[in-house]
C-alpha cells in the first residue's frame, strides 16, 4: 500500500488488538461480555478479528471458551449476512476496517450482535421477520410463467437508474436495527407446538409489527414496474395495513445506516403519498 | 400414497431456477441452504451475462459464434452438444430474467445495454450495474418466494445436507441434513435429488469465493459414488484484490468498460503511478495480444500477470505482488454508471478511490471448471434432447447437478459471463427432464422408513464421534489454512509434477490429522465448529482428485498450466523451415489431443481417487490449436486449416458452418 497517509498509521500500529463481544449461549439466555485478544495484521476487517478469535477459542484471561459464532458469506458487502453493531453503530462486519475503528478507540473494538432481532447464539441473529416483510408486499413480479414469451417492456434508462439503487437492498437489516419504530418481536416455539403451528403464529405476531424502509422501498420498486404494478394495490393494502407506512416516524435513521446508500427516505414519501391518494380512492370507490 | 417431492440443495441462481421451473410444472420442492438463498455465493458475480443480442447479429454474429468461442475458450474440453444449447438458449434466459425486472443497464433509447467481455470479439454481456449476478439472484429468489407463498416450495434455510441417501439398487432417494441452528440430524426423503452447491475455493484457503463455497457438498456426493468430472480444472482470475480474509474480485467488466492493464517499464520503478509517462508504461497484454488487448481470456491474462510479477519482476508493490489496472482515462460519471458497485469495493476495503488512482490487483482463485460428472441426451441437431431425464444427471440415479458443481459446460477454462447463464439455463432446463424421471419411479414418500433412519443413524453417529473426540489435538482452522496454503502453491497458475506429487502426499497426511481434529464446541446449539469442521474433513477427497488429476495430465489446456508439456513457439524465421516447423506442431498437437482431449472421471474408492478418462463428443465441432499469443501462430493456422479442410471433405457430417478465424 502506499495510500496517503499509511505510513504515519504505521508508526502507531499496534500488535494486538482487543475485542469486546457480548456473547449469549442462547435465546432468552442472558447475555456477558467476554474480552479476547488476537494479533494485529495489516488490512484487517472484523471477519479475520473473528477468524482468530474462532481459532483460538480462548479468552484474553487464558480461558478455554467455545468459539464466538455469527454469520458471514460473501466478505464483500453484498450478501447481506455479517450484520452487527460495531462501536456502538449497526453494519456490515466485512466492510469494518481494524485501522478505522482504532480510530474510535486505540485499546478495544465492541462488538454486539442486531438488537431487534432475536438472539439466536452470540452474534447471530434470527432475521426471517426480514424475508417474511418481503412475502407481505408481494415483492415479485407475477409473470405467467418461465417460458420463452420474449422480451420484456421496454425500460427507459431514467427509469433503470432510479430502480437500480432500490434493487441492490441485500436485506442485511441495518435500517431496521437504526429505526426507532422498529421494535424486536421474539417468539418461542411451545413445547406440544408444531413447526407449521410455530410459523403461522410467528409470522402473525410479525405481521403486525412495522413492516419497516427495506419493505417499503422494495414495495415502491415493484411498483414502480411495468408489469409489477399489477399488483400494486395488493401491496399498497400491505403498506396501509397494521404496521404499514403509517407507522413511520420520520427519524431518517434507516437512511444514515444503508450501506447501499439506498434512497430509502425517498421510498418511504413515495410509498406515504401512494398510500394517501389509495386510501383516499378506496373510501370513493365504496 | 405420498406426493411427489424433489429436494434442491443449494439457493444461488442454478438451485433456485430449478426450484422455480419445478414448482411452475407443479411439483412440490423442498429447498434447502446453507444460508438465507438471497445470501447464496452468486451475488458476487458482477460483470454480467452472455447471449447473441439482435445488435451483435447485425454486426455477424449468432448462436453459433457463441457455441465456438466457448468451445474455443474452454479449449475443446467440453462435451458439445450441452454447450450448444446452453448458447442457443442464452437469448430466452436473458428475455425471461428482463420479464423477471432485472434493472438491466439500458441505452438510451431503452434497450437492453451490452458491453464486451473476454474471449470475443461481439459485444455480448448484459448487465445491472457492476451486481450482475446480484440482481439476477434476487429475480429468481423473488419468484422463488411467490412459490412459497403459494405453497409449493418450502425452504429449510442454514441447513447443511449431509449426503444423498440411496437405496439398495444405487438410486438416489433423498439425503440427509443438519439444522445448523438445532443441530438437529434428519432425512429428506425425495424422488430426486438437484444438488446446485457451487465451486470449491475454500480448498484453497483465500479465492474469491463466499464462505459457503467448501466443496463439501459435491465431495459427499462424490464419496457415496458420484463421479467428478475435471477436478485439475480451476480457474484462476486475473484481477483481485489482496486481502487478509478474502481476495476480492475485481471484475474483467473494468477491462471490458476500457481498463488497461499496466507495469512501470523499469523494476522497483517507486514513482507514483501517474506521474510516469506513457513512454515508460507497460501495457503487456495489448503489446503482446494486439487483437484481444486487455480482453484476453482469463487463464491466459492471469498467466501473463502471474509472470510480469514473478518471473519479470515487474510488480508495482515490492511487499504484494500486483499490476495496475487503470481506469483512470475514463470519465468519473461513466465509471460510476457502468461499475460503481465494483469501484466502491475496491474504494470501501483498499480507501482508495480507483476513479483517481489505478488499482493494483493480482490473481486469484475463482471458479470450478470441473465438478460432478454429469450426463446429457443429445438431439439430432446436436443439442440437447428437451425433458430427457439424463440431462445433468449425475452417475447416481435420480442424483442430478446443476451450476458451478457440474463439469459439463466451461471446459478447460470459462469464458467471462458464461457462468451465470451456465447456472440459470442447467437450472431451467433440468425440470422437466426431473419430472419425466419421477414419472416412472417409485415414491419415496412410500419407501421403508428403515432405509432412512439408518441413513440418519449413520450421519448421527459421525457427529457424535466428532464432539466426542475432546483428546484430539488438531485445529480444524489451522488444518484448513495449511491444505489452502499447499493447494495455492501446487495447484493453481502453473503446475509442476515434482511439486504435485509432493503435494498430494503432504494432503495425505493432513487428511489423516484432520480426522483427528478436537473441537472447540462440544455443544448441541449453533456449533459453528462442529459443521466447519465436517467441511474441511470432506474437502479432501476433492483435493485429492485436483491433485492427482493435474499430475496425470501432462499437458497444457487451458487453465492447467504445465510448462514442462507445453506446446513451444516456433523458432525457425525462414519460411520453408518455419512451415516445416508448423507441419510438425500440428502433428504433436494431434498426438497430444488423441491423449488428452478426454474428460478426466474420477470415482471414489473410499480412500483415494481413482482416475479414468473418457472421449469427448466434438460432434459439431472439430479440436483446432488455441494460439493466443503463440510466436508463428499465423503459419500454425494456415497449416492447421489446410488440414481441416481435407478432413472436412472426408467427412461432410463434422463441422455444421465453415468457420472463418481461429484467434
Amino acid at each position: 500500500m502506499i495510500a496517503p497517509g499509511n505510513e504515519a498509521s504505521a508508526k502507531r500500529r499496534p500488535t494486538k488488538v482487543n475485542v469486546r463481544i457480548l456473547r449469549q449461549d442462547g435465546p432468552g439466555l442472558p447475555a456477558y461480555w467476554e474480552r479476547h485478544q488476537v494479533d494485529y495484521e495489516p488490512d484487517m476487517n472484523v471477519i479475520s478479528v473473528l477468524q482468530k478469535v474462532a481459532a483460538q477459542a480462548k479468552t484474553s484471561d487464558g480461558l478455554k471458551v467455545a468459539p464466538v459464532a455469527w454469520d458471514c458469506g460473501c466478505l464483500e458487502e453484498v450478501c447481506g449476512s455479517c450484520t452487527m453493531v460495531i462501536n456502538g453503530r449497526v453494519r456490515q462486519s466485512c466492510s469494518a476496517l481494524v485501522d478505522r475503528l482504532l480510530e474510535d478507540d486505540a485499546n478495544e473494538i465492541e462488538l454486539r450482535p442486531m438488537t431487534k432481532f432475536p438472539v439466536i447464539r452470540d452474534l447471530c441473529i434470527d432475521r426471517s421477520r426480514l424475508f417474511r416483510s418481503l412475502e407481505r408486499v408481494k415483492a415479485w413480479v407475477p409473470v405467467d410463467g418461465y417460458y420463452d414469451m420474449g422480451p420484456g417492456p421496454r425500460i427507459s434508462r431514467e427509469e433503470q437508474e432510479q430502480n437500480y439503487p432500490l434493487s441492490q437492498c441485500m436485506s442485511c437489516g441495518c435500517c431496521l436495527d437504526a429505526c426507532p419504530q422498529f421494535t424486536k418481536i421474539e417468539i418461542q416455539r411451545q413445547p406440544a407446538e408444531t413447526e407449521a403451528d410455530y410459523t403461522t403464529r410467528k409470522n402473525a405476531s410479525f405481521d403486525d409489527g412495522f413492516i419497516g424502509a427495506h419493505a417499503i422501498s422494495q414495495a415502491m420498486l415493484f411498483n414502480a414496474h411495468p408489469v409489477g404494478k399489477i399488483m400494486a394495490r395488493e401491496r399498497l393494502d400491505a403498506l396501509t395495513s397494521a404496521g404499514g407506512v403509517q407507522d413511520c416516524g420520520n427519524a431518517q435513521n434507516c437512511v444514515a445506516v444503508c450501506p447501499k446508500e439506498i434512497p430509502l427516505t425517498t421510498s418511504i414519501a413515495r410509498a406515504g403519498r401512494a398510500a394517501t391518494v389509495y386510501a383516499i380512492k378506496k373510501i370513493f370507490d365504496r | 400414497m405420498g406426493s411427489n417431492r424433489v429436494l434442491v440443495v443449494g439457493g444461488g441462481l442454478a438451485g433456485l431456477a430449478a426450484t422455480m421451473k419445478l414448482a411452475e410444472l407443479g411439483v412440490a420442492v423442498d429447498l434447502l441452504s446453507l444460508t438465507p438463498v438471497k445470501r447464496s455465493h452468486s451475488v458476487c458475480a458482477q460483470g454480467g451475462i452472455n447471449s447473441v443480442s439482435d445488435m451483435t447479429r447485425q454486426e455477424g454474429d449468432d448462436e453459433w459464434k457463441h457455441f465456438d468461442d466457448t468451445i474455443y475458450g474452454g479449449d475443446f474440453l467440453q462435451n458439445q452438444p450441452p454447450v450448444k444449447e446452453m448458447t442457443y438458449w442464452a437469448p430466452k434466459v436473458i428475455d425471461l430474467m428482463d420479464r423477471l425486472g432485472v434493472t438491466f443497464n439500458r441505452t438510451p433509447e431503452g434497450f437492453i445495454d451490452r458491453r464486451r467481455f473476454g474471449g470475443t470479439l461481439y459485444k455480448r454481456t448484459a448487465f445491472a450495474g457492476a451486481t450482475t449476478g446480484q440482481q439476477l439472484l434476487y429475480a429468481l429468489d423473488e419468484q422463488v418466494r411467490r412459490r412459497e407463498s403459494e405453497g409449493l416450495v418450502k425452504k429449510y434455510e442454514f441447513w447443511d445436507f449431509l449426503g444423498p441417501i440411496l437405496d439398495d439398487n444405487g438410486r438416489c432417494v433423498g439425503a440427509t441434513a443438519q439444522d445448523m441452528v438445532t443441530m438437529q440430524i434428519r432425512d429428506f426423503p425425495a424422488d430426486a435429488v438437484v444438488v446446485a452447491t457451487g465451486g470449491n475455493g475454500l480448498i484453497y484457503g483465500r479465492s474469491t469465493m463466499s464462505v459457503f463455497c467448501t466443496g463439501s457438498a459435491a465431495s459427499r456426493c462424490f464419496q457415496v459414488g458420484a463421479r467428478m468430472g475435471n477436478p485439475e480444472f480451476i480457474q484462476v482470475h486475473p484481477t483481485a484484490i489482496p486481502g487478509a480474509d478474502k481476495l476480492r474480485l475485481m471484475s474483467e467488466s473494468a477491462r471490458g468498460e476500457g481498463g488497461r492493464v499496466w507495469v512501470p517499464r523499469k523494476a522497483n520503478d517507486s514513482r507514483y503511478p501517474k506521474v510516469i509517462p506513457e513512454n515508460e508504461r507497460y501495457y503487456f497484454l495489448e503489446e503482446r495480444f494486439p487483437k484481444y488487448g486487455n480482453l484476453v481470456p482469463r487463464d491466459i491474462a492471469t498467466r501473463e500477470i502471474f509472470n510480469i510479477c514473478v518471473n519479470e519482476g515487474l510488480s508495482v508493490d515490492p511487499l504484494r505482488m500486483s499490476v495496475y489496472l487503470d481506469l483512470t482515462h475514463i470519465p468519473r460519471a461513466e465509471l460510476d454508471r457502468k461499475l460503481g458497485g465494483i469501484l466502491e469495493i475496491y474504494e470501501k476495503f483498499q480507501g482508495v478511490d480507483p476513479r483517481e488512482e489505478p488499482m493494483k490487483i493480482f490473481p486469484a482463485v475463482h471458479y470450478s471448471m470441473g465438478g460432478l460428472w454429469v450426463n446429457y441426451e443429445a438431439n439430432a441437431d446436436g443439442g440437447l434432447l428437451p425433458g430427457s431425464p439424463k440431462n445433468q444427471a449425475t452417475s447416481v440415479p435420480g442424483l442430478y447437478a446443476i451450476g458451478e458443481c457440474d463439469y459439463q459446460y466451461h471446459g478447460a477454462n470459462r469464458l467471462g459471463a458464461n457462468s451465470l447463464l451456465s447456472c440459470i439455463f442447467s437450472g431451467l432446463f433440468t425440470g422437466p427432464g426431473i419430472v419425466n424421471w419421477i414419472k416412472g419411479n417409485r415414491v419415496a414418500s412410500d419407501l421403508p422408513k428403515s432405509l432412512y433412519e439408518k441413513a440418519v443413524a449413520v450421519q448421527e453417529a459421525r457427529h457424535k464421534k466428532l464432539l466426542s473426540n475432546t483428546a484430539g489435538d488438531e485445529n480444524p482452522y489451522l488444518i484448513h489454512q495449511e491444505l489452502g496454503d499447499i493447494m495455492t502453491r501446487a495447484a493453481t497458475v502453473v503446475r509442476d509434477n515434482k511439486q504435485l506429487s509432493e503435494s498430494y502426499a503432504k494432503i495425505c497426511q493432513l487428511s489423516d490429522r484432520a480426522s483427528k481434529c478436537g473441537l472447540s464446541d462440544t455443544g448441541s446449539w449453533t456449533n459453528q465448529n462442529v459443521i466447519f469442521t465436517k467441511a474441511v474433513q470432506d474437502m479432501f477427497p476433492v483435493a485429492k482428485c485436483i491433485l492427482k488429476g493435474a499430475l496425470q495430465r501432462d499437458e497444457s489446456r487451458g487453465a492447467h498450466f504445465k510448462p514442462a508439456f507445453s506446446m513451444p513457439n516456433l523458432t525457425a524465421t525462414e519460411p520453408v523451415a518455419k512451415r516445416a516447423e508448423a507441419e510438425g506442431w500440428c502433428d504433436a498437437f494431434e498426438a497430444n489431443n488423441k491423449k488428452f482431449l478426454k474428460s478426466t472421471v474420477c470415482t471414489w474408492n473410499g480412500n483415494e481417487p481413482d482416475i479414468s478418462y473418457e472421449d469427448i463428443d466434438t460432434r459439431l465441432l472439430p479440436p483446432r490449436p488455441r494460439l493466443y499469443g503463440l510466436v508463428g501462430a499465423e503459419v500454425i493456422e494456415q497449416v492447421w486449416k489446410e488440414r481441416s479442410a481435407v478432413i472436412a471433405a472426408k467427412n461432410p457430417q463434422s463441422g455444421k458452418k465453415q468457420l472463418t478465424g481461429t484467434t
